[in-house]
């Protein structure tokens, strides 16, 4: 079959996507509607408000396991490191043991020696790369000076890469690359944010302050002052960042990657290289999992296409799991928050200050402080964002990024000011409940349900039975704590292009240079495309994850979903379109006066909104029209009307089981309520919002990357000291999805679930404990140590 | 990983003569330690004789009424065999606590006794570290040391032992039989982990041209009052801040004889028999068991991350004591602290 | 199939014969060759997963003469004779095996990358017979980390196929 291949898509909106990452208040314009390609509900088989007929199949919100599964479950699902093709080179990545500096000496000649060994690149010797910052500069990246991989002999942290051993086989690669020697000039540095904390900069205001909060503060009844720590934590997806690269002859490369975004390595890789678009594919079927570590081209898919040129060969490079903690990470953060309040519990006065880390040579950060003025009603809010440099790799993306733990610090802060007023946390939240975003002009939200995620989720957990004296609750030897905690994300969409291939039989391939990094994007396509096409869900197949197909941006902030099942919706109403020009040369036909709007796809068939008897198949308007095919590509962007906030909701309630003698927690149970506009597949995303629970336990109890601070190195650079939650920490998690409907936020009223399942848990399990022990624990994980004393 | 050399041994004096010719020789069974530690090149070993093909994979009963359980019964079936669930459950229970049903199925018997520390200065080559590279330093006791020793630590070496079934081995006073080119020795398990001194690159007292062949089981089995409590930093799979097993011989109220180990605090597994002084002919009661593990921490030492760990093992072993006297030993699998 | 009981020392490569999925395979590897490396890179079975090379995340593993291990910390040397199964020979040809099924019926997996690892280990544990409550098949599989975190929906998997199993053995 012949493959569309698409140019090098120009990379109008990668400030926007920037900027919308900056968070909640920053959404910029995302180019114009075009309302021709946004029909709303239109395609979903027959609209409702027609009463006409009700669809044969309904896939939109149906339970549906993923078509994806079965090569799962059979491991035939192909990862970047799984395609096998004959004359592969091995590749291994010596890395630095120094944080700062630079190489003196690389004395690759033991390594070179060992039989089968084919080269070993250093900056020193290898093929030509870019030398401007520009050419490093991918889709997503922050401001500054991009790290380039073998580039030059600075050292910029500890386990950069300083060599690739390249190799016939993998075993003698990993081999010569501990035979290569290497000599530093080191140089004094540093990576703790605590002793960096003073030579912090502040950064532009995250969002325009109100009133005046220091004063309200010093006048409010009850004040409540924190501040919250969280640490590094990484990514640790369980498959490892591997490139596979085929050299295809005629310089033509094709880059199996695992990354959130082929296009943005495709064009990373183009302009490092100087190559043409038509000449690098890059392809990623499946991804074992992201988490925004794979928003950005890491520098393993540099090295390995730099290792395919040298050696005119096919080339593999992973990264083993120690080598993954010289990527990005979620920065430490220290916040301090400052509630002020009325003795009746309104809010009055919020300051929220964060210091977030980033490495020495770009400025990653996200507005984590932001949130709390949009979640509670206050006249005053003020923000204050500084960013420290470490000899470390630039932080990044970790689900969830800014939310996760500004409304980790806010929630805790929150649950203390509760405390302070002896009022039921979830009373408290309820009081400064807000209606709109006063960050942004005070506009309402397009919709928000938050106030139901909190009566069903407290309904659910059985929260009015809660006594709210802490250590009043009990089971045996275990002090039972419970908390609760609010979840706030940004409903987010980017422009997109998907290309829909309808053939006589029914058949409907549709594609888009998305991925599936587990959320389920394969399904939710397929379902959407089944209803918007009015066809069998078998019948439908989906192709993304090829940097050749139509245009998409890189899959991260829980905007994919909205965005590609709208823009399946724009395609499919093309697709409606031409079979109605067709069909209007049926000999006496049905719809020789009907318009666009009139006519529906269900069951195969082109049907009258206005009289269901009306229809004709597929298969003979293709006939009539001589065609076997029609195939539609159209693009979908979004605007925001500058007159709503677009977010998602989430209430949390924690159980927490804490042994009195010893201190050892259990999360016992978690339920979690989330709004989020439409629901697509609830089986999906239900496991969605429960990972993101499970993510929440593990940043409250487990996860922490230890930097030994003498040697600037991560002491826990694996999976078993690295804590993540194993099957045995996982309880009871309930999770309910509340209705909410929104036909402002986009036509199908999607929100995205990405971040949502995983903001707030935290916050609710800390509360919980605090609840359950009378300690209140300020920095994360919470782990038994912490409580004692 | 470096390259080395493989070779099958055919009997047990096979194995010891193979040994003998190649000092930097190591013998290789369940590997789950040894090619972790060999693919970070802290292990560099010339040769590997694998020696699984050995015949010491039975459990018996000995003449003394006790269990024999060659060294090469991998560690699940050591865990699962009837002999040990009816007579020597706290054997069990700690296998049961340590690492995953998939190692366990890979490790040894005799395998699980040499495992080294998972101080992370050891398995992290670039950091000096006196165990790997004697005489380079100790990172750990001015570095990050959460995990680390609190009793009998040296200035070279502040390091845990990482085993859990050691512990439990420790507290029913198990015999190691090895055999070396003078024969076979009995060593009892006490005498078997040492403590870092200043060669802590030795973390047992077998010779480096002997082989483990069996465990020895005393008849003594502690089957009716006894507890594993490991306490650790999520609820499976990771290594012990802090374990206690313990082997009770009940009168009724009092404590006719008492063992206690812990684990996760030292060198090797620790047992003070002052501690058990403390317990044995006592009744048992909480002023009992505080007296018992005020004794047994007494020396106890902290470090800069890891002080907790003395308050954090005195209560551990108060509530293992107080488990195994009412007889409701800890379960590996309800999390809850019984 | 063959094999030797004794090996002399060497370096080269040694011939090692191995039933894969039911199917005897002969092939040459070096001492230090893996049995998660040789599946991958030598046998093209790249349904066994690398997860973290060194045991700690249950991604790579298979049965090896019907019990669970971690491929990636066995060496292919040392199970010369050995029966192999990996999820690609889990179930008969063509079919799904139980647990494949419930796996996909429970939604127990998102990026599905430690979903072989799981569902072998799944197999062991069915077979070891030892977990009979849903605590004891959490901590039975708490060597097999999911960071999609799909845990209770594993756990449900599981006592579907056991149910499903014990129907029909």
């Amino acid at each position: 079959m012949a493959q569309f291949t698409a140019p090098c898509p120009p990379r109008e909106g990668d400030i926007s996507r920037r900027s919308v990452l900056q968070g909640a208040v920053a959404l910029g314009a995302l180019g114009p509607v075009r309302a021709a390609d946004v029909v709303p509900h239109a395609a979903i088989a027959v609209d409702h408000k027609s009463q006409v007929s009700k669809p044969m199949t309904s896939y939109i919100g149906t339970a549906t396991s993923r078509i994806d599964g079965h090569a799962k479950v059979t491991g035939g699902a192909k990862y970047a490191a799984e395609f096998n093709v004959p004359g592969l080179v091995h590749a291994f990545v010596v890395a630095s043991t120094i944080a700062k500096g630079r190489i003196l000496r690389i004395d690759a000649s033991e390594a070179l020696r060992v039989e089968g060994v084919i080269d070993v690149l250093t900056h020193e010797k290898r093929p030509r790369m870019a030398d401007t910052d520009q050419a490093y500069k991918d889709d997503v990246a922050p401001e500054g000076t991009p790290f380039r991989p073998l580039y030059d002999g600075r050292i910029l942290f500890n386990g950069q890469p300083v060599a690739l051993v390249l190799a016939e086989r993998w075993e003698i690669a990993r081999l010569a690359a501990s035979l290569v020697h290497v000599e530093y000039e080191q140089e004094a540095h540093v990576t703790d944010p605590y002793r960096q904390r003073e030579a912090a900069f502040v950064l532009p205001e995250p969002a325009k302050s109100r009133g005046n909060a220091a004063e309200a503060f010093a006048a409010a009844d009850v004040r409540h002052q924190g501040e919250y720590h969280v640490p590094i934590e990484h990514h640790n997806p369980m498959e490892p960042f591997a490139s596979t690269v085929t050299w295809d002859g005629g310089g033509k490369l094709t880059v199996y990657d695992k990354t959130q975004g082929v296009q943005n390595v495709q064009r990373y890789v183009c302009s490092i290289f100087d190559m043409n678009p038509d000449d690098v594919r890059v392809v990623s079927p499946f991804v074992g999992g992201a988490f925004g570590s794979g928003l950005r081209p890491q520098y393993q898919v540099v090295l390995a296409v730099l290792a395919a040129r040298a050696l005119e060969r096919s080339v593999r490079l992973v990264l083993t799991r120690q080598q993954m903690y010289s990527l990005g990470y979620r920065p430490a953060m220290i916040q301090r928050i400052e509630l002020g309040a009325t003795t009746g519990g309104t809010l009055n006065a919020i300051t929220h200050d964060a210091i977030t880390v980033t490495s020495q040579y770009e400025d990653f950060y996200r507005n984590e402080t932001t949130w709390s003025g949009l979640l509670y009603k206050s006249a005053n809010a003020q923000y204050t964002h500084k960013l420290t440099r470490l000899d470390l790799p630039t932080s990044c993306d970790m689900r969830g990024p800014s939310a996760t733990t500004g409304v980790y610090a806010l929630e805790s802060a929150m649950d203390e000011l509760a405390v302070a007023l002896s009022l039921d946390p979830l009373e408290l939240r309820l009081r400064c409940y807000s209606d709109r975003d006063q960050n942004n002009g005070d506009v309402p939200f397009s919709s928000k349900n938050l106030r139901e995620c909190y009566r069903q989720g407290a309904e659910m957990f059985g929260w009015e039975k809660r006594n709210r004296e802490p250590r009043s609750m009990r089971d045996g030897s275990e002090l039972v704590g419970w908390g609760m905690a609010t979840g706030v994300w940004e409903a987010l969409q980017v422009p997109i292009t998907v290309r829909i291939k309808l053939t006589a039989n029914g058949h409907a391939e549709v594609a888009c240079a998305t991925s599936d990094i587990g959320t389920g994007t394969y399904t939710i396509m397929a379902q959407v495309a089944a209803d918007a096409l009015g066809l069998p869900l078998d019948n439908i197949s989906i192709k993304l994850g090829d940097s050749t197909l139509p245009q998409s941006p890189v899959e991260g902030g829980s905007w994919i979903a909205a965005s590609v099942s709208n823009g399946i919706v724009t395609t499919s109403n093309a697709i409606r379109e031409e079979l109605l020009r067709l069909a209007k040369r049926v000999p006496d036909s049905p719809f020789a006066n009907a318009t666009s709007d009139e006519v529906a796809l269900a069951d195969g068939r082109l049907v009258s909104r206005l009289d269901a008897s009306r229809a004709i198949s597929i298969a003979d308007v293709m006939r009539v029209g001589a065609v076997d095919r029609i195939e539609q590509e159209k693009s979908t962007s979004f605007a925001n009307d500058g007159k709503h906030a677009h977010n998602a909701h989430s209430a949390l309630f924690a159980e927490v089981k804490v042994d009195e003698q010893l201190s050892v927690i259990r999360v016992t149970r978690i339920v979690s309520a989330v709004a989020a506009g439409r629901i697509l597949n609830p089986k999906t995303a239900h496991s969605q919002v429960m990972g993101g629970v499970v993510w929440g336990i593990g940043m409250a109890l487990h996860e922490e990357t230890l930097i030994d601070h003498k040697f600037g190195r991560i002491m826990n650079a694996n999976i078993a000291e690295y804590h993540v939650p194993v099957n045995a920490d996982v309880h009871d998690i309930k999770v309910i999805f509340v209705e909410e409907q929104d036909h402002i936020v986009n036509p199908l009223g999607i929100k995205g679930l990405g971040e949502i399942g995983l903001v707030g848990v935290a916050a609710a399990i800390a509360n919980a404990i605090y609840h359950a022990t009378g300690k209140r624990v300020r920095d994360l994980p919470i782990t038994l140590d912490k409580l004692q004393r | 990983m470096i390259n080395f050399h493989y070779s099958r041994a055919s009997d047990v004096a096979d194995a010891v003569q193979q040994i003998r010719a190649d000092p930097a020789a190591k013998f290789i069974a369940g590997g789950t330690n040894l090619l972790d530690l060999m693919k970070e090149d802290v292990e560099r070993p010339s040769l590997l004789i694998d020696i699984t093909r050995l015949p010491l994979k039975t459990v018996g009963e000995t003449a003394g009424g006790g269990v024999r359980i060659g060294a090469l019964v991998p560690n699940s079936d050591f865990s699962y065999h009837p002999l040990i669930e009816q007579r020597y459950p706290v054997v069990s229970s700690a296998i049961r606590a340590g690492a995953s049903q998939q190692l366990r199925n890979m490790a040894s018997t005799g395998g699980n006794l040499l495992q080294r520390t998972r101080c992370a200065y050891f398995y992290d080559t670039v950091t000096p570290c006196n165990k790997r590279t004697p005489g380079s330093g100790c990172s750990a006791i001015n570095g990050i040391n959460r995990g680390h020793a609190i009793l009998g630590t040296s200035e070279a070496c502040i390091a845990t032992h990482p085993s859990d079934m050691c512990v439990a081995l420790l507290a029913l006073e198990a015999t190691v039989h090895v055999a070396g080119p003078k024969g076979e020795r009995a060593i009892a398990i006490a005498d078997f982990h040492r403590l870092p001194g200043d060669t802590p690159q030795r973390d047992t007292n077998l010779d480096r041209d002997e082989i483990i062949i069996a465990i020895e089981l005393p008849a003594q089995g502690f089957a009716k009052n006894y507890t594993y409590l490991k306490i650790r930093d999520r609820l499976s799979y990771a290594f012990a801040l802090v374990s206690v097993a313990v082997g009770l011989e009940m009168d009724g109220g009092t404590i006719r004889q008492a063992r206690l180990a812990l684990g996760g605090v030292a060198h090797k597994p620790w047992r003070d028999f002052a501690a058990e002084a403390a317990l044995n002919g006592q009744v048992a009661s909480p002023e009992t068991f505080r007296r018992a593990a005020d004794v047994l921490l007494r020396d106890a030492k902290g470090f800069a991350h890891n002080t907790f760990k003395i308050e954090l093992a005195r209560q551990a072993a108060m509530r293992a004591l107080t488990q195994a006297a009412n007889g409701t030993p800890q379960s590996q699998s309800n999390k809850k602290i019984a | 199939m063959t094999q030797n009981n004794t090996v002399a020392k060497t370096r080269n490569n040694i011939s090692v014969a191995l039933v894969v999925n039911g199917t005897g395979q002969r092939f040459s590897v070096a001492p230090w060759t893996t049995l998660l490396d040789a599946l991958r890179d030598q046998l093209d079975l790249t349904g066994t997963k690398k997860g973290c090379d060194h045991g700690q995340c249950g991604a790579c593993t298979v049965l090896v003469d019907g019990r669970r291990v971690n491929s990636c910390l066995t060496l292919v040397v040392m199970k010369d004779g050995a029966e192999v199964t990996t999820i690609e020979g889990l179930a008969p040809s063509g079919g799904l095996h139980p647990l494949q099924q419930a796996f996909i019926d429970h939604d127990a997996f998102q990026c599905g990358y430690c979903t072989p690892g799981q569902i072998c280990s799944a197999a062991g544990l069915i077979a070891e017979g030892k977990a009979k409550t849903d605590d004891e098949i959490r901590e039975l599989m708490s060597g097999n980390l999911c960071r999609c975190a799909a845990y209770p929906n594993i756990v449900a998997a599981i006592r579907q196929a056991m149910s499903v199993m014990v129907e029909k053995p």
